[in-house]
């Protein structure tokens, strides 16, 4: 049989996947082990016990400075920055796309001018954030806003174009308005999409929150990375990094769950991701 | 078995991308990285003029000096292995190599911050008036050493400010912002903040002199195996030093040279040269060694990191890390000695035995 016709059973599946993750775990395992033969306290690669050990002591202990529990705090933080930006992202989106998927007059004022705004580097605007919103929360949440907002726009925009004419031809028949059309018609067909465009743009949103909080902040999950990586504090790093993928997965996973519960018609074909 | 471990964990070192830890060994080839900073840009010139090339020819040895943009990768990357000696001040030697296990030696005291770190203010204030502002400073560094200087000698502490962590690189834009009302930085930014109208200084290092040190610092092991290396080190860099010390046309050539390489113009360096202490004369840098006045900055250094958190990860007393003076005066864990300051090199420059 042909490799690309066999399919694994469950069980090697199973072990198939783990595979990965096990043959990293493998090589930190005993790269650690090598390096801390030579130097026992070794920052690079500490032992994975003193990764566990510290990790749980940063999610339970009081910091000897502040006298605040650094994980739950950062992650306070850095999730408040990162809701409000995405979601002033996610109404600009909605309220923008739908007026430039619907509406000729909105199309040619804006579909240019948005397409031209997502062309440039969000990063390369920090600097002037700066200027203009101080160093404070405010340049923070702009600057995820200001990266995410044109892709939702773009992203809906097009989506909206895509309803077919005989729909919109059909509710005006039936006597409906713009607005009509807009809340009855097109909102409801638009509305799962704009959650699969956060559930995309949420990479983008963790990297800008991060690069902000890199450059002046008091608290949040980067900021914490960034000011221990100057004593290669690697039993500090490796568990934010964990936890940060692990919120990322959660808050994903909660969106599809949502989606699905919500718009449950927008997820009947096929297999979806 | 034994040779498909050996296998596993060469590869795995490698897929982790990361060399060996240095090995301490009789070797001929040494590397050592420096950063850009007043204090340390002989070390490019002695790389540059071919210094460095000649006094390892005298020693059969060969030491390659490499700049590396950012200060603190530079000393990770001695911590690490890569290299075998690093530029450091007495502060992030402590925290980040010997707190990391690493036996570091300070080969060479080049210099101390005699005012080149400075507390900057907007407006003609004092400490007091800072109470409840925040202070845009880059947070576990020199600066923050400075600024609790500062605060203790003003009665206050840190619980009476607050502190945002502020990159290096953006602290001159940030000053700039409206909402940034003091900073803590170095040279050369002190000299571009200072330009702006109505900034004043309110503290600085040479209220503290001699406690922000930069030095060479050097693999214990590396140097105890390869005296040469010490000795082309020490010969390589005071004759640097009497060159950049004497008012000739090659000192002016020389100094010209480093301030091109820092970016600046040769007066804009003598500026940075005014408010930094050099030690051109070794015998200079080793009674400054010698003094017991060391032990005590170290004293106030190791607190002020332990009271941080980064005195090296899971300390949990300030002596569990230990460092060597000369005359065998010690601090902390003797059975964890990792800093030391060992004046011997520097002792034959002085008495011309290189």
């Amino acid at each position: 049989m042909r490799w690309i016709n066999r399919r694994p059973v469950r069980s090697v599946a199973v072990l198939l996947a783990a595979l990965p993750f096990a043959l990293t775990l493998l090589a930190y395992v005993v790269g650690s082990e090598v390096r801390r033969a030579e130097n026992p306290n070794d920052k690079l690669l500490p032992a994975p016990a003193e990764v566990i050990e510290r990790a749980a002591e940063l999610a339970t202990e009081p910091d000897r400075r502040s006298g605040d529990v650094l994980l739950w705090r950062d992650t306070a933080a850095s999730l408040q920055r990162l809701a409000v930006g995405v979601a002033i992202a996610a109404s600009l989106g909605l309220g923008f796309g739908l007026a430039i998927g619907l509406f000729p007059a909105g199309r040619s004022t804006l579909a240019s001018y948005v397409a031209f705004l997502s062309l440039i580097p969000p990063l390369a605007l920090l600097p002037i954030l700066f200027i203009v919103f101080g160093l404070g929360e405010v340049s923070k949440v702009v600057l995820i806003a200001v990266g995410i907002t044109p892709f939702i726009i773009r992203d809906l925009s097009q989506r909206v174009l895509e309803i077919p004419t005989e729909q919109l031809v059909k509710a005006q028949t039936l006597g409906g308005s713009s607005w009509q059309i807009l809340l009855r018609v097109a909102l409801p067909q638009v509305a799962p999409r704009l959650v699969q465009a956060v559930r995309l743009s949420l990479g983008p949103a963790w990297l800008f929150l991060i690069a902000a909080e890199a450059i002046a902040a008091q608290d949040g999950l980067g900021y914490r990375i960034f000011l221990v990586r100057r004593y290669l504090a690697m039993d500090v790093i490796l568990p934010y990094v964990c936890w940060i993928t692990f919120l990322a997965f959660a808050i994903d996973w909660s969106l599809r769950r949502f989606s699905r519960r919500a718009f449950g018609w927008a997820h009947t074909e096929g297999e979806s991701l | 078995m034994k040779r498909i471990i050996a296998t596993i964990a060469a590869t795995a070192v490698i897929a982790i991308g990361l060399g060996g830890p240095a090995q301490a060994e009789k070797k001929d080839s040494f590397r050592v990285a420096w950063s850009i900073y007043v204090g340390w840009m002989p070390w490019g010139y002695m790389e540059d003029s071919g210094i460095m090339d000649k006094w390892a020819a005298r020693y059969g040895i060969d030491v390659e000096i490499v700049q590396i943009n950012d200060y603190i990768e530079s000393i990770n990357q001695y911590s690490a292995g890569a290299f075998d000696g690093v530029s450091a001040t007495n502060m992030d030697t402590l925290s980040i190599p010997a707190g990391g296990g690493v036996d570091t030696t300070a080969l060479i005291v080049g210099d101390f911050s005699n005012g080149n770190d400075a507390v900057l203010v907007k407006g003609d204030r004092a400490f007091a008036d800072l109470k409840g502002e925040q202070v845009n400073l880059v947070e576990l560094s020199v600066s923050h050493y400075l600024l609790a200087r500062g605060l203790e000698s003003a009665g206050m502490s840190e619980a009476d400010i607050g502190i945002v962590n502020t990159s290096d690189a953006d602290m001159v834009a940030a000053f700039a912002t409206p909402g940034v009302t003091a900073a803590v930085t170095w040279n050369p930014l002190v000299f571009t903040i200072m330009e702006m109208p109505g900034v004043s200084k309110i503290y600085d290092s040479a209220d503290i002199p001699g406690e922000i040190i930069d030095l060479m610092v050097v693999n214990t092991e590396t140097l105890a195996d390869n005296p040469d290396f010490g000795k082309a080190l020490a010969g390589a860099w005071y004759e640097t030093m009497s060159l950049m010390a004497a008012d000739t046309e090659a000192g002016k050539a020389a100094r010209t040279a480093m301030a091109e390489a820092s970016g600046t113009d040769l007066a804009g360096y003598d500026a940075q040269l005014a408010t930094t202490k050099m030690f051109y004369d070794p015998a200079d840098a080793v009674a400054f060694t010698e003094d017991p006045k060391l032990l005590q900055t170290m004293d106030f250094v190791r607190n002020f990191l332990f009271d941080h958190g980064i005195l090296g990860e899971g300390a949990r007393s300030v002596d569990d890390i230990g460092m060597a003076f000369p005359g065998g005066a010690t601090l902390g864990d003797t059975n964890n000695i990792k800093f030391r300051f060992d004046p011997a090199y520097m002792v034959m420059a002085a008495e011309g035995k290189l």
